[in-house]
């Protein structure tokens, strides 16, 4: 998942001075190359074409085919065909997905990071927890698929047991784990190792001083929970939020392991307008999709940063 | 940054501080004892400061009279009573931190609102007070500033405002200056010491820095490891000293060998009177303060000859390091006018102060 | 017993809280991962227990049946390879390079690594299918060209491991002192700067080749095949390999993240040059 780096890179471009050095910022490159002028930056050249063509023009065709019919004629019917119902109940699935993993992840992960508060930063226990929180936030796709079938799966030890000890058939109304119900419970899994990585140093930035002071003026430990903590940890707590729906929303292989049938979501959609070239009988409906699935993620990224910087500001 | 005259204060009522006392207090962690039986007791609207070096265990003492930390031993008595099993939020006492204490999502006027709120004072009512306080550290205008936009002078003052706007009995202040610049320090503890006194509130002060101990505390409170070595006013410290970590510790002080015969310290040929308790004869170290050193002439009598090691320039006055023909040094205190330079010669003469001493070997050195 | 001060404070929580909290959440995580296990033993539906799907794996046939999947392995090893290849020739020149030459467009080098985590890799893909024609008539159609994709996808990986060791060593100061002792810059490359970046670019090898191992979308959607795409596949006739080659991909991962915690943490604990 790459939104799981997201956290640290994020704040890093908010806060970043550019170039600050003890010694003073060198007014450009400090050593006389024997070539002048331009010709200096062509050391940047190779990383530069190798990200133009890689990640520069696929982008760009990715948001931009959706523009065009096969034919290569500008058009706006596929971006038409994005509010089409289908389109736009993909969208609403997949907004609900992302939602309900990025809240359900984040109060879970938020308990267990309370919970560690207090553990000392290289003692067993947190190092046990931050290794398997980093294993467990990449782990996803086929893998993640697996593992839940094994776990939940109609053939699993617990749905057998829970038939035959309770009577109880989970999938009596439809075998849902290869629903977007199913995502429901298989993406909670990565969102909340997630949620620890990103929001654990926010706890821990919250100062003793202020448990202090606030015991000193009077207040009780609720006072301190509901007047001081929850407020500061607000935007961390929302920023991480939004990057828990950021990396739901993004998640292909998952989806794509498990549900077989049909395409709930929009990555699944996209899936299926690259496979099979057409849908909803428009060309390049891929493009547009991706179109609509960029602009879901700038505006989420960008709220993430905004809150970054606030959360920064206050726990220096 | 200039202190305005403030245009109001809380109104003080008379003996609102209350009477503090310690005894017996006793603090352990693990092995270690941090506080070994700390005995002080406080008039009301006394100011007390806890001076040490790191690790006497000032900070816990002060900890332990907040409720921060609690006592394996011994009481905790305000206005007589008890409350060492009353818990910090009851206690009834102001505090400032030494660092990051406000509140850093509420504005200056709502973190000193705060613990107004605690009290369930009514809104209209915590605005008046919480502006009156604000007006007194001479923060009137700051009030919807946040922590981040303030220098640490600010903060400072904000942190003091707050603790004291809801009257509390006792006024406790762990290094509040430590962390800020040289020339903020020097105003802002004249600040602090006004208005405790205007307040009439009693205040405990814990710092290192002896300077700003005997600047403006009523008593000063020497500790180590864990002991109050002595309580005295800042001149009784000063002058009688107890034992050399004392005289040490407040003030600068040069360590030269001499010899206690008859009850007087004869050093290099001078005899000076004995500070403190008799000691039988025998060789001693003996304290000598800069203050109590001049600048002499060769011919002059009771001369000490010595040679200059260096000169250090204070801005009203002069300090020089003397390294004497027996290799102990003499710091003196002189005049700028005279600049002895590195390697000349000098004559030193003794001021005829009594001076403190502590035999050889049992107490070589202090601290 | 007493309590802490900060269990008093309310800044910590008490043990019986901290311990149902990490007891529970500890549980429902493991779960999954023990039926993973639990399943490779299965004997089919009997209910009985066997060994005989991890021990099928060395049998002599082993290799022709599962011919496809090992296959697919070796195409996911070469993938890490090559990735890796791209990220220490291509990346971190240019980071080095940013960092001593080019100060200012440190912000710059930073917002584009960024780009890929808010252009997904599914995104990303539906650009890729027409620059891959491309790749394919001038490289060829051999698995490795997928690695070019690959090192977009792990660059925020790779930039943050290895920023934060250009930030923690003084690379600006050490390059100036290597070139004041007549160094040209190619030794004060190799001898100054590389050996200092040792853990930064380990750290951000290892955790491009754990990417890689777990990548999916893209192979799967440029029709290539990588241990995913084959797990998947091998997943529909027999789950209990699968299954397997899952857990072994996940231990290897797990290793390779823990030892970049190792590696960071005895940068701290080490020795401060």
């Amino acid at each position: 998942m790459t939104v799981a780096n997201a956290p640290v890179l994020v704040s890093g471009v908010v806060q970043a001075e550019p170039g600050r050095h003890p010694i003073g910022e060198p007014a450009g490159p400090t050593t006389r190359s024997p070539l002048g002028g331009l010709a200096r930056y062509l050391g940047l050249a190779p990383f530069a074409v190798y990200v133009v063509i890689f990640l520069g023009l696929p982008t760009v065709l990715a948001i931009v085919t959706g523009f065009f019919t096969e034919d290569g004629a500008f058009t706006l019917d596929n971006i038409a065909g994005l509010f089409a119902p289908v389109v736009l109940s993909t969208f609403a699935s997949s907004f609900w997905v992302s939602a309900v993993t990025a809240v359900v992840g984040s109060v879970i992960g938020a308990l267990v990071c309370y919970a560690l508060l207090g553990t000392r930063a290289g003692g067993a226990l947190r190092s046990v927890i931050d290794s398997a929180s980093s294993v467990l936030a990449q782990f996803g796709g086929v893998m993640l698929a697996f593992a839940f079938i094994a776990a939940i799966g109609g053939q699993s030890l617990l749905t057998l047991w829970l038939k035959n000890t309770f009577g109880l058939d989970i999938y009596a109304d439809g075998v849902w784990l290869y629903q977007p119900a199913g995502l429901l419970v298989v993406y909670t899994y990565f969102q909340v190792p997630l949620m620890i990585i990103t929001f654990l140093p926010a706890l821990e930035g919250l100062k003793p001083q202020w448990a202090e002071a606030n015991a000193t003026l009077g207040g009780t430990r609720l006072t301190y929970w509901t007047r001081i903590a929850f407020p500061v940890l607000a935007p961390s707590f929302f920023g991480s939020l939004l990057l828990l729906f950021a990396n739901a929303f993004s998640s292909y292989a998952t989806a794509a392991a498990l549900v077989s049938q049909g395409s709930p979501i929009v990555p699944l959609q996209i899936r299926a307008a690259l496979v099979s070239e057409t849908v909803l009988g428009r060309e390049n409906m891929a493009g547009a999709l991706a179109l609509g699935m960029v602009v879901v993620m700038v505006v989420v990224m960008w709220g993430y940063s905004v809150l970054q910087a606030r959360t920064s500001r206050w726990q220096k | 940054m200039t202190l305005t005259a403030p245009t109001r204060t809380l109104t003080a009522e008379p003996g609102s501080g209350a009477t503090v006392e310690l005894r017996g207090v006793v603090k352990n962690y693990g092995s270690m004892q941090a506080l070994s039986g700390i005995d002080l007791a406080m008039a009301p609207g006394e100011f007390v400061a806890l001076l040490g070096p790191s690790g006497c265990g000032k900070t816990t003492a002060l900890r332990a009279l907040s409720g921060l930390e609690t006592v394996d031993a011994g009481s905790i008595l305000i206005d007589g009573v008890d409350v060492a099993s009353t818990p910090t939020n009851k206690r009834d006492i102001g505090m400032v931190f030494q660092s990051y204490s406000l509140f850093p999502h509420m504005t200056v006027t709502e973190n000193v609102e705060f613990g107004l709120r605690m009290r369930r004072v009514p809104k209209a009512s915590r605005r008046e007070r919480a502006g009156e306080a604000l007006e007194m550290v001479g923060l009137g205008a700051h009030g919807t500033r946040f922590a981040h936009q303030l220098s640490g002078g600010q903060q400072q003052r904000v942190a003091l405002a707050r603790a004291l706007v809801t009257r509390p009995r006792v006024l406790l202040l762990d290094e509040p200056l430590s962390a800020l610049d040289a020339k903020v320090r020097v105003q802002l503890r004249e600040e602090i010491r006004r208005i405790t006194r205007d307040l009439g509130i009693t205040t405990v002060f814990v710092t290192h820095d002896q300077e700003e101990a005997l600047a403006i505390a009523d008593r000063v409170a020497v500790m180590r490891a864990g002991r109050i070595e002595q309580i005295g006013t800042p001149r009784d410290l000063y002058a009688t000293p107890v034992n050399p970590f004392v005289a040490d510790f407040v003030g600068l002080t040069s360590r030269v060998p001499g010899r206690l015969v008859g009850g007087e310290v004869v050093v290099y040929g001078t005899a000076l009177p004995l500070l403190g308790e008799p000691q039988p004869d025998g060789p001693v170290m003996a304290l000598i303060r800069p203050e109590d050193v001049v600048l002499a002439d060769a011919g002059d009598p009771d001369v000490i000859e010595a040679t200059v090691v260096e000169s250090s320039f204070l801005g009203s006055l002069r300090r020089t390091r003397f390294e004497l023909p027996d290799g102990a040094t003499l710091s003196v205190q002189h005049d700028v006018g005279d600049h002895p330079q590195a390697g000349e010669r000098a004559y030193l003469r003794l001021k005829r102060n009594a001076v403190a001493a502590s035999a050889i070997p049992t107490e070589k050195s202090a601290t | 017993m007493t309590t802490k001060n900060s269990v008093r404070l309310g800044t910590e929580p008490g043990t019986v809280a901290r311990w149902v909290i990490l007891g529970v959440v500890g549980v429902v995580f493991a779960f999954p991962m023990l039926a993973m296990v639990e399943f490779t033993f299965r004997d089919g539906l009997s209910g009985g227990h066997t060994l005989d799907h991890w021990t099928g794996l060395l049998s002599e046939d082993a290799a022709r049946t599962y011919r496809n999947l090992f296959t697919a392995i070796g195409n996911s090893l070469l993938l890490a390879v090559v990735t890796v290849g791209i990220v220490l020739v291509v990346l971190l020149p240019t980071m080095i390079l940013v960092h001593l030459q080019f100060p200012r467009l440190r912000r710059v080098l930073e917002f584009v690594c960024i780009i890929p985590i808010t252009v997904p890799a599914i995104v990303l893909v539906v650009g890729l299918a027409p620059v891959y024609s491309v790749v394919v008539e001038v490289f060829g159609g051999s698995i490795w060209t997928l690695a070019f994709a690959y090192g977009i996808t792990v660059l925020p990986y790779a930039y943050r491991a290895i920023q934060s060791n250009l930030d923690a060593v003084d690379v600006i100061t050490l390059s100036e002192a290597g070139r004041t002792l007549s160094a040209n810059w190619g030794r004060v490359l190799w001898h100054v700067l590389l050996p200092n970046l040792k853990r930064g670019v380990l750290a951000a090898s290892f955790i491009s080749v754990a990417v890689v191992l777990g990548e999916f979308t893209i192979a799967s959607l440029l029709n290539r095949v990588n241990l995913q795409t084959a797990l998947l596949q091998v997943g529909q006739s027999d789950p209990y390999v699968a299954i397997i080659f899952a857990l072994l991909a996940l231990l290897l991962a797990f290793v390779l993240l823990l030892s970049i915690g190792r590696i960071g943490r005895s940068r701290r604990t080490g020795s401060e040059s």
